[in-house]
């Protein structure tokens, strides 16, 4: 997972509050065999016509917006199905951070899963980082766990310290147990010393009879 | 080390890596089967981050929610699968199992089939291991002694990259079924009696250990149905202790230990049954002589009622969330409270999936069917082998021929109508008598009416066409 530290950046404002998964990626794009592709996806009710045409007047189509690595929402965003897809089709799509009043719990830990940034701001604070968005970029540094602007606004933020620590390093969850690399290699030594009808089961090299 | 300790706290202690002060702890997973569904994101994964699997030789997989259960070969080339996804899906399996090394069986292998009829059927399964999948019905290895349960798509990567997974135990809750079965009841009315005992929800947070003397009677086929369904009532995982039945399955079994491993590893299983003096944290009881032959009526596995009885009416709950399902649940099948059960007619007939499609299953409903004809009004009645090889023993017992006569198909295996991915369903407002574990709104197709029932009702059903009481067709 790519480290996260400081980024600024173009933000969307978005802002619509109780946004669920199934508007951040509708059901019928689970059958998919990739999280890469997914990006095309992402709010497709918001951002294509009914006949499948780009819809000019959503955010998410203007070209100053477009791949922009921040996205501002409303109050209890990713609400709704607990669907990884969700996370997967907004980093597909470039957002590496994204700032609210509130997350849904499974939306927030997906997120994180998926290296992106969930900032936590009160409305006021997001109301107005809605409106600097629309002419100028914004900064978020993690380490110091602060949100900015070049109009000298300065939103800090709370964060888990385990997911700070993950997000500053670059650790998936993946990434911290293979830090413990060394203890589940010597309980596999000793695992397959004791039971040794346990390694081999099966292999490309293997026949099955 | 400890005091008395149950199977499941055994097989636990055994897996720990590490343990956390937050209460979870790191734990091993022996066994990790995958399928084309729940697992090309998890490849995907591993690909960006530059990952390897950590264990491939004890990793195997096998295709099984999307392929299609008619004919895959004619003049000795594999048939294309229409669905393009399904397609997709299948052959991304094949190519990730290429790139990351991993055994894989083939769709047109005799040895292919459902997860977890070939985990077992292979002796990758085997007591005592921690065995994952990604898919909910992965409790079904828990029959052998096995702690088992399903995943998700980030803990099938997490597994293949470090072989271990985060999890906080879960608490150990005993269902004792103590005495004899009736006459003509099988594993799958156990396992039905079970969920509409627990509710559907009645098992979350625990892990079931399935006790007393009719689990103990009961053949090892049968007690993966009934540790299939654990998930029905909520539990991720259900567990039967190893015992000389569970020794003797592995006897004969390809990938099982040999010579003086065979014997250190019957001794390990030997000692992995729950401790005289060990607690639970829960018990429940089941009087076997009071099941009845089962059959659901609602959209539920925990809306289950004998055969003999009548379709309840909301009113009969005192909950009343429940009633309102209840009423919800009626509408969607099309059933009046106070209908007879055995009056309600059938279009469709499933005998298959992981709960009843092992050789047992079918020899159970080929001996209700064998003479007999399809009552007209069925339009669709499918038999579809768990696994290529219970395929072969079924033909080499000549059962095919007893379901082909009668009017059913005999199908390649796969899961089939047991979840509308694949080409089996059910159609809209038909009604199915179906040998699989759920009868949700939609399972078996986008308005598909599912009953639950055994493979001996199902088969009974499809000669009468209508829900029926088995023991009125068998002597």
């Amino acid at each position: 997972m790519q480290a996260f530290t400081l980024l600024t950046g173009t933000a969307i404002p978005f802002g619509q509050r109780n946004i669920d998964t199934d508007v951040i990626i509708p059901a019928r794009h689970l059958k998919a065999i990739t999280k890469a592709g997914l990006g095309v996806w992402a709010f497709e009710t918001i951002r294509y016509n009914e006949d499948g045409s780009e819809n000019p007047n959503a955010i998410f189509n203007q070209s100053a917006y477009k791949g922009a690595p921040i996205l501002i929402a409303g109050d209890n965003f990713g609400c709704g199905s607990s669907r990884e897809h969700a996370a997967w089709a907004l980093g597909d799509m470039g957002v590496k951070a994204i700032i609210a009043p509130s997350y849904s719990d499974i939306f927030s830990g997906n997120a994180f899963k998926n290296g992106i940034l969930a900032v936590v701001l009160p409305q006021e604070a997001v109301d107005r980082l809605l409106e600097v968005a629309k002419e100028a970029e914004i900064t978020i540094d993690l380490e110091n766990q602060v949100v900015t602007t070049p109009y000298q606004d300065r939103f800090e933020f709370q964060i888990d310290p385990f997911r700070k620590h993950c997000l500053l390093n670059g650790l998936d969850e993946i990434g911290i147990t293979l830090q413990m690399a060394d203890k589940i290699s010597a309980f596999e030594a000793t695992r397959d010393a004791a039971k040794p009808w346990l390694p081999g089961a099966a292999g490309l090299d293997r026949k099955a009879s | 080390m400890s005091g008395p300790r149950t199977l499941y706290e055994k097989i636990w202690d055994d897996h720990v890596v590490e343990r956390r002060p937050d209460g979870t702890s790191l734990l091993y997973i022996d066994r990790h089967i995958i399928h084309e569904v729940t697992t090309p994101q998890a490849f995907e994964g591993l690909r960006a981050t530059g990952r390897r699997v950590r264990r491939p030789d004890l990793v195997l997989a096998v295709p099984d929610h999307n392929v299609p259960t008619t004919k895959r070969v004619e003049n000795g080339a594999l048939l294309p699968i229409k669905d393009p996804q399904s397609a997709t899906q299948v052959s991304t399996l094949k190519a990730n199992c290429a790139e990351f090394g991993i055994e894989h069986i083939e769709m047109t292998a005799r040895e292919q089939g459902i997860v977890h009829v070939v985990g077992p059927e292979q002796g990758f399964t085997l007591p005592g291991t921690t065995v994952v999948c990604g898919d909910s019905h992965t409790s079904t290895h828990g029959a052998f002694g096995a702690l088992a349960f399903g995943i998700g798509t980030s803990e099938v990567e997490h597994v293949l990259a470090t072989q271990t997974l985060l999890l906080k135990q879960s608490k150990p809750m005993e269902v004792r079924v103590e005495g004899q079965l009736g006459f003509s009841i099988t594993p799958k009315d156990v396992a039905l009696a079970i969920c509409g005992e627990l509710g559907a929800a009645g098992g979350t947070g625990y892990v079931l250990e399935y006790t007393g003397s009719a689990i103990r009677d009961m053949s090892i086929e049968g007690r993966m149905t009934v540790c299939n369904m654990s998930i029905e009532a909520g539990a991720r995982s259900g567990l039967v202790a190893p015992d000389e039945k569970t020794v003797a399955y592995f006897a004969d079994k390809p990938r099982a230990p040999k010579g003086a491993v065979w014997d250190q590893a019957v001794a390990y299983w030997r000692s992995l049954a729950t401790d005289a003096g060990a607690e639970y944290a829960k018990s429940v009881f089941i009087d076997a002589a009071k099941i009845a032959p089962l059959v659901t009526w609602g959209t539920s596995p925990e809306d289950v009622a004998p055969i003999t009885g009548v379709v309840p009416s909301p009113a009969d709950f005192a909950d009343p969330s429940k009633q309102a399902a209840v009423a919800k649940a009626l509408e969607y099948l099309g059933l009046t409270p106070g209908q007879r059960l055995q009056d309600v007619e059938v279009q469709n007939i499933f005998i298959g999936s992981c709960t009843n499609s092992r050789i047992e299953d079918l020899r159970a409903a080929a001996a209700v069917v064998k003479g007999r004809k399809l009552a007209d009004n069925i339009r669709q009645a499918l038999v579809v082998p768990g696994s290529g090889l219970v395929k072969l023993q079924a033909e080499a017992e000549g059962l095919d021929r007893i379901f082909t006569e009668a009017g059913f198909e005999w199908r390649e295996p796969g899961c089939s109508m047991c979840l509308g991915m694949n080409p089996d369903k059910v159609p809209a407002g038909e009604r199915c008598a179906s040998t699989s574990n759920r009868n949700f709104v939609g399972r078996q197709g986008p308005g598909a009416r599912t009953h639950l029932l055994s493979p001996a009702m199902a088969a009974a059903a499809a000669i009468t066409g209508r829900l029926t009481d088995v023991r009125q067709l068998v002597a």
